[in-house]
């Protein structure tokens, strides 16, 4: 039977995932930090997307970037840097596709045999988070830049008329 | 059905066409505000930052409450909504990917059994 995952915005700026995986700490590390095992299960399918790219130098000060798309002309890059990394029990890396990105830690603590994962993301300001949330970084402002465009045409049309 | 979709679409779509009533909800985002609070920011009459306010409550994108002789705007179930629709995906995406990592790890962990019995003999 499949663990239950769940995700908590915990605080204006931190989102939790948890997670238990039935196996001890050092084999879900393991899975989280050589890029030859995170390629196959970072991008399942029933995402849509599929993994062009992933690498990952797992040493504090190391780097990662996975590359996502359904093109390989205009892939979507998400990168940065590992700033702590200890052997089967914690790591922390940034984000840093923008000023507003996460600093992701995921603890892993073994207990019977069974691993909790909980990954923590801690966002620069409560405004970076519920950019996350509402869809995309900066999608807000465009999508009201639309619907302006929309509301002209609209009145544009019913003048018409 | 259709037709109260439509006119929740409606609703919202009008009360997002105005430049103030967005700023009001960036402003709400950030931290909930009395409406004298609002006509302050926006430069506007208490008489004009009501109706604007009323505008986004009808559509559901915010909400108000009388305490005392203040009322104070937060942001409404509608945006709720949202945020929850949103956790729930991010939910399902990591659960995808969980799911798959389970499969890597009881590889990871029959080989680790496989190459203890190789160890041993």
């Amino acid at each position: 039977m499949k663990n239950r995952t769940t995700v908590e915005r915990k605080s204006a700026r931190e989102l939790v995932v948890t997670r238990t995986f039935n196996a001890p700490a050092r084999i879900v590390f393991e899975a989280w930090t050589k890029p030859e095992l995170l390629k196959r299960w970072w991008a399942p399918q029933s995402t849509g997307v599929s993994l062009l790219s992933c690498e990952a130098d797992v040493r504090v000060g190391g780097r990662y970037r996975f590359e996502f798309g359904h093109e390989a002309s205009k892939p979507m890059a998400f990168f940065g840097r590992y700033i702590e990394v200890t052997p089967h029990s914690r790591l922390v890396w940034t984000n840093d596709e923008s000023d507003d990105g996460a600093v992701t830690t995921v603890t892993f603590e073994e207990q019977g045999g069974k691993t909790l994962l909980v990954m923590h993301e801690l966002y620069p300001s409560k405004e970076a988070l519920d950019a996350a949330v509402a869809g995309m970084e900066g999608a807000m402002p465009e999508t009201f830049t639309q619907l302006d465009e929309l509301l002209v045409t609209l009145g544009a049309s019913v003048g018409r008329s | 059905m259709v037709q109260s979709f439509r006119s929740r679409f409606d609703a919202s779509f009008a009360a997002l066409s105005d430049a103030t009533r967005r700023g009001v909800l960036e402003q709400l985002g950030r931290a909930n505000a009395s409406i004298t609070d609002l006509a302050e920011k926006f430069h506007m009459t208490l008489t004009g930052m009501k109706k604007h306010v009323g505008v986004l409550e009808r559509a559901g994108l915010v909400s108000t409450e009388k305490v005392g002789r203040v009322r104070t705007c937060k942001l409404g179930p509608r945006r709720l909504e949202e945020e929850a629709a949103w956790i729930e995906r991010y939910r399902q995406l990591w659960d995808a990917r969980f799911g798959e990592l389970d499969k890597v790890v009881e590889e990871l962990k029959r080989k680790e059994k496989v190459d203890g019995r190789k160890k041993r003999e």
